[in-house]
């Protein structure tokens, strides 16, 4: 899983049926010390995280598949938690 | 999944089988800021609806064909939706 940063929202009327109704967020990508890597990751969201949070990102198809319930479907990215903490060393 | 701008179509009449009847389209991957960034690749459209000029996304990877009617297909990138607007909640 990645770290993420919960940066926007994607809004989009017209997708593909696994995104309907879904929340999509624009999630900038961090290093453990909160820096961010340049990188970002449109992702869904199943935990309801709020602007600014941490947040757990997967990024692979099967898995993002199971958690949506749907098969197949063209899905890669969904924020699957919330990150309190990160203690490095 | 990442951001991307329909810049152009692509016509190929001489296909792989499967390929038939989807829309290929040239994009342009953009960074969060909207900016270029990396190189065109050529999609398929999976919602049959974008055009040049538009904001979309893309996914990459298997699971681009798992966006069109035939999932076993060669494709490795696929127009998953149009973008309304991105909604910066940047500190």
């Amino acid at each position: 899983m990645k770290i993420g940063r919960v940066a926007g929202t994607v809004v989009s009327t017209i997708s593909a049926p696994v995104f309907q109704g879904r929340r999509l967020l624009l999630c900038e990508l961090v290093q453990p010390d909160g820096a961010a890597t340049g990188d970002y990751l449109i992702a869904v969201d199943v935990v309801d995280s709020g602007a600014g949070e941490t947040v757990l990102i997967i990024d692979e198809g099967n898995s993002a598949r199971q958690i949506v319930g749907l098969d197949p479907a063209p899905i890669r990215a969904v924020v699957v938690g919330v990150v309190d903490d990160i203690d490095v060393g | 999944m990442q951001l991307a701008r329909v810049e152009g179509t692509v016509v190929a009449t001489t296909r792989s089988p499967g390929l038939e009847g989807i829309k290929f389209l040239l994009v342009q991957p953009l960074d969060r800021d909207l900016k270029p960034r990396g190189d065109h690749v050529v999609a398929a459209d999976a919602v049959q609806m974008a055009g040049p000029g538009e904001l979309v996304y893309i996914v990459g990877a298997r699971e681009a064909a798992q966006a069109l009617p035939n999932t076993f297909v060669p494709v490795d990138h696929s127009i998953v939706g149009i973008v309304d607007a991105v909604e910066d909640i940047r500190s």
